[in-house]
């Protein structure tokens, strides 16, 4: 399970805060899918715009941050003269409540897409305990 | 409805008006319930010279997965987006992305030539580039002096 420890709003302009950001661009909140196998936490976060080289990962103990950096590319000579969403970086950040195996965490990116598959550690796998018979 | 306004007393126009006001706010009602629904996907709209640019945010379809037509000044854009994983076998905790077919048919703001069009993805990100007609752009007239 993961829990979720964002405070942007959904999908709305928040502004990053101040001392980590020193990028003048808004931050979104980026729309993720969570599910769970027996061996793996998988995350999926959509985050169109975003070039696989610009996707920052980060796991502190169980604080899990995935930030995406817009590469802002306007069609040139062109102005905008309609707007439904808007650019900018994405941000998130989650709480995981098991124990991931580290060493083992897989990323992906493809077309604005990240998946980051997180293997659970031994000893956080349910474990089946046999009950004998006395 | 009709023979209800036509009663004893004849026809009965403030009856009329009552049922013509509560069937406009129903009407509207309704209009409204179909606006709050956010159209799929979100597009921005450039304007350049004479071409126009359609960005729309389609993550996770590359370009085999998006149809575009176009017919004089609309554009339609449709597709289908799939579930991360095999519904069945895995147990969800969050799910935000949105999901299943959509098509959304925009207007232009001018005609466009359908054999001038040029549509890219990159990174969920799709960008189509439509230019006027060439018949459609306006003329220079030269004005003769007798």
């Amino acid at each position: 399970m993961a829990q979720e420890i964002t405070k942007l709003p959904t999908r709305d302009i928040a502004r990053g805060q101040a001392a980590q950001s020193t990028r003048a661009t808004n931050v979104y909140r980026p729309n993720s899918d969570i599910y769970e196998d027996e061996n793996h936490v998988v995350l999926v976060t959509d985050m169109p715009g975003v070039a696989p080289g610009d996707v920052d990962v980060t796991l502190e103990q169980r604080v899990l941050t995935i930030r995406g950096r817009l590469a802002a590319e306007r069609p040139e000579g062109y102005r905008a003269i309609y707007a439904e969403y808007g650019e900018g970086d994405y941000e998130r950040a989650f709480t995981l409540s098991e124990d991931i195996d580290q060493d083992h965490i897989e990323a992906s990116h493809k077309d604005g897409v990240l998946t980051l598959k997180l293997p659970k550690a031994e000893r956080a796998k349910t474990k089946k305990i046999q009950v004998k018979a006395a | 409805m009709l023979l209800s306004s036509w009663d004893r007393a004849g026809w009965d126009p403030f009856g009329e008006m009552q049922r013509l006001k509560s069937e406009m706010n129903q009407l509207l009602n309704g209009a409204g319930a179909v606006f709050s629904t956010r159209a799929y996907p979100p597009v921005n709209l450039w304007l350049g010279g004479n071409s126009v640019v359609v960005t729309a945010e389609l993550p996770g379809l590359s370009s085999e997965d998006i149809d575009i037509s176009i017919a004089e000044d609309t554009l339609t854009i449709s597709g289908k987006r799939a579930l991360a994983a095999n519904d069945n076998q895995v147990a969800w905790r969050r799910r935000e992305r949105p999901l299943g077919a959509f098509s959304r048919t925009i207007e232009l703001p001018f005609r466009v030539d359908p054999d001038r069009v040029e549509a890219r993805c990159t990174n969920g990100v799709l960008e189509v580039e439509m230019h006027r007609p060439q018949a459609d752009l306006p003329r220079k007239i030269q004005v003769k002096t007798r």
